[in-house]
């Protein structure tokens, strides 16, 4: 049994949370989140520098080619530190995509941006107000150009491009890339429930596109890029929710109320005791998913889905029940409480509800039964 | 990262399943053999063929293995069918409290016997006055020449009935501090002065009972520990509650609810087809996985000779609750017919009632919730102890419902 990172792995772990620790503090994350910047460009750049764009791009294409274990703590130090950066959008998604799905000629000219921090990705696949499947699709892909709107794009305001799902002639989805910089693509920014992070609508005018060169259709790619980036999103997750714990716990440590620390009495312990254990089951769901991902395991959807929704649920809980524990200042824009409640927010919408984990969670176990 | 056994591990576990394979007892020689007799027939033949204790010195009838074996075992005889153990509370909790504070001699008469089975043990602390809050006990015990006399109740004690010995934490100085007046005895439960009482539970069966002592004389030299330091003795015992790894759990789990959901309707279609019942077995199943994970995180350390982490600490404030529910929700499932627990005519010959009366005791035995999350919060979050109207008095003047 070897369940557990590696020393190599625990050492990034330690370079990182330091890095962090320096680089994006709750404050620095404050000034991002106060701020009309869509994102934190100054630790965007040193993270690019510190090779964290590259980890999961092979080295044929100018990238480390390290383990998805790597990503997995990279990850979970990121959503400790609520980093204000487009890293999701842009290494789960876009570069995932790419790697996944990328014809030859595509990987070759995005994966070496990607790893270098030329280029930011971003994933465009909602556009309705409350479907994330794609069924209703109203983007239109023919004669290489797209057309319509999508609405959320995570991170859309600042990417250079984006992976787009739209609908054939031949009414089949499928993926496409398409550049934003160009003059048919409108890019609208739009507020966030978590200002610290971009939220944009694109609008595309007939914008050139490319298929991704692949032989899958639109609902395969969507599942395959999500059960992995699920896995990577638990671990932002997870590592936020250990923020919202710890949080709660200093500020219970220090405050007094009826002559005695508040974290002396068993309301709060006990509440605490509970956020501990969704935290626990949580971040050992993502033990799974990281094993998963790092194997490419037949029982990657099982796991992904096992991860994203406890993590989901743990970081919710976590980030509430924070706010509570600290009572009415917890409520006060002065107060940090709110960016780990918002970013909890941000990150269970992202790449599809906890209903829809639920579902496809008992799906693939049923498929798992079957086989 | 794998879920392989090392090289060392897996001869281990070769080793271990093909003596299971064989040795394991057959129905047919369980045959007219009753509870007792079943699990004393299985641990006498594992302490023959030593692998009975296996974590216990070799002189005392185990084989000196090591922490992940001990896994590797329970995991290898979990895949089979074997008598109900009788001897958990002796060997994992009142061997590890003789080894750490009884003489050698009395290790030598007394471990051997515990690991044949031979010789069943006991664990007699809680009381009425005093379960969540131990050091509140009140069964006393007197100084007389040679022996102690002791008077007074305890309860909750599983298998007194069948037991052999028992480990006894007693108040031997009423004016001392309530955690500062306890002494800790070892008793033959055959003594004259002791009577044993069943308490009939909620879910019928009787598990465990009421133990009454009347001047019960116990030689001084069965006392471990110094006179006063019983609570010390016993924070050794409680220690020693085996880490919940390794090995099945039985009962009403997510497989069970699943199967169920597949063969019964709602509203004229299969339940499982239900996005309510999806979702709640969704959120049952990623429990069932995180704790079966955070096993994984603690074998690997045990694996690697560390020691695990706190995240072993949740298994039972997480499983408990979780089977009661579970349970509530399957005889829901069952509509009107969730109310039957006959087994001619019960799903599943009955196993959710089943769960569904026995869980409430899975939530209360070996630390109720509530102690489970102060442990959480005091040790692994490192939060305060709760105010104590107790410190500092002796435990005469300490208020109690009689004189508050």
């Amino acid at each position: 049994m070897n369940f557990e990172f590696s020393d190599e792995q625990q050492l990034l772990r330690e370079q990182a949370q330091s890095f962090l620790a320096d680089n994006c503090s709750i404050k620095k994350v404050r000034e991002t989140f106060e701020s009309d910047a869509p994102y934190d460009q100054k630790l965007w750049k040193k993270v690019v520098e510190l090779g964290w764009t590259a980890a999961s791009i092979p080295e044929n294409y100018q990238g480390l080619g390290l383990s998805y274990l790597n990503l997995c703590v990279i990850a979970e130090e990121l959503g400790r530190a609520l980093a204000p950066i487009p890293f999701s959008s842009s290494v789960y998604l876009a570069t995932e995509s790419l790697i996944l799905y990328g014809s030859e000629e595509q990987k070759s000219s995005f994966l070496p941006r990607l790893a270098s921090g030329e280029l930011i990705g971003c994933f465009a696949s909602d556009e309705t107000r409350a479907d994330s499947s794609l069924e209703g699709l109203q983007t239109n892909f023919s004669n290489g150009r797209v057309s319509g709107e999508k609405i959320p794009v995570a991170d859309g305001g600042i990417a250079d491009f984006a992976i787009v799902l739209a609908k054939k002639e031949d009414s089949n989805s499928s993926a496409f890339i398409v550049d934003l910089n160009s003059p048919e693509v409108e890019r609208i920014p739009v507020k966030s429930i978590d200002p610290s992070r971009d939220q944009a609508k694109l609008v595309f005018h007939d914008a050139p596109a490319e298929e991704l060169g692949n032989q899958d259709s639109g609902n395969i790619i969507l599942d395959t890029v999500y059960d992995r980036a699920a896995i990577l999103f638990a671990w932002e997750q997870v590592g936020g929710s250990d923020t919202a714990l710890n949080m709660a716990k200093a500020y219970a440590m220090e405050r007094f109320a009826f002559g005695r620390p508040i974290a002396s009495f068993q309301a709060i312990k006990h509440k605490l005791a509970n956020v501990y254990v969704k935290n626990t089951l949580a971040r050992s769901n993502c033990y799974y998913g990281a094993w998963a991902i790092s194997t490419n395991s037949e029982e990657i959807a099982t796991a992904a889905a096992s991860a994203r929704l406890s993590s989901t649920q743990a970081f919710y809980f976590s980030s509430k029940e924070n706010i509570q524990t600290h009572g009415g200042m917890g409520f006060t824009w002065e107060f940090d409480c709110q960016i780990p409640y918002r970013r909890a927010r941000l990150l269970a919408a992202n790449i599809g509800s906890e209903a829809i984990w639920q579902e496809k969670l008992i799906s693939s176990i049923e498929a798992n039964k079957a086989a | 990262m794998d879920f392989n056994d090392s090289t060392q591990e897996a001869k281990f576990r070769e080793e271990v399943s093909a003596w299971l394979n064989d040795n394991v007892p057959s129905a047919k020689e369980m045959n007219g053999l009753d509870y007792l007799e079943k699990a004393k027939l299985w641990q006498k033949r594992k302490y023959d063929a030593g692998w009975a204790c296996i974590r216990w010195p070799v002189e005392y009838g185990g084989r000196n293995a090591s922490p992940i074996e001990q896994v590797i075992w329970n995991q290898e005889e979990s895949k089979h069918d074997t008598p109900e153990s009788i001897f958990v509370i002796g060997h994992g909790m009142c061997a590890p409290t003789m080894m750490s504070w009884a003489s050698d001699d009395q290790k030598r008469r007394y471990l051997p016997k515990l690991a044949s089975g031979e010789e069943v043990w006991c664990q007699l602390f809680s009381e009425p006055a005093g379960g969540s809050d131990l050091a509140a006990l009140r069964t006393r015990a007197e100084r007389d020449g040679d022996d102690w006399v002791i008077n007074g109740q305890k309860i909750w004690t599983s298998g007194a009935h069948y037991s052999d010995y028992g480990v006894l934490v007693v108040r031997t100085d009423p004016t001392a501090q309530k955690h500062q007046g306890l002494s800790y005895f070892f008793i033959d439960m055959k003594s004259p002065g002791i009577e044993i009482k069943p308490i009939k539970q909620i879910s019928g069966s009787s598990n465990f009972n009421e133990v009454y002592f009347s001047n019960l004389r116990v030689p001084d030299a069965q006392r471990l520990g110094e006179i006063g330091q019983g609570w010390q003795v016993a924070l050794t015992t409680l220690m020693n509650e085996r880490a919940a790894i390794g090995g099945g759990g039985g009962g009403v789990n997510f497989d069970s609810v699943f199967d169920l959901a597949k063969k019964v309707n709602k509203n004229g279609r299969p339940a499982i087809e239900d996005s309510q019942v999806r979702a709640k077995l969704a959120d049952w199943y990623v429990q069932e996985s995180g704790l079966k994970f955070a096993g994984y995180r603690s074998m690997t350390a045990l694996s690697k000779g560390e020691m695990p982490g706190p995240e072993n600490s949740i298994g039972k404030l997480v499983g408990a609750p979780k089977q009661q529910d579970m349970a509530s929700f399957a005889l829901d499932l069952l509509e009107a017919s969730g109310s039957i627990w006959d087994e001619n005519f019960s799903e599943s010959n009955g196993l959710f009632q089943a769960t569904f009366m026995a869980s409430p005791g899975g939530r209360i035995a070996g630390g109720t919730d509530e102690v489970m999350a102060n442990i959480i919060a005091e040790r692994v979050l490192g939060m305060p102890q709760d105010m104590r109207a107790d410190k500092g008095i002796p435990f005469t003047e300490i208020p109690t419902a009689q004189k508050t």
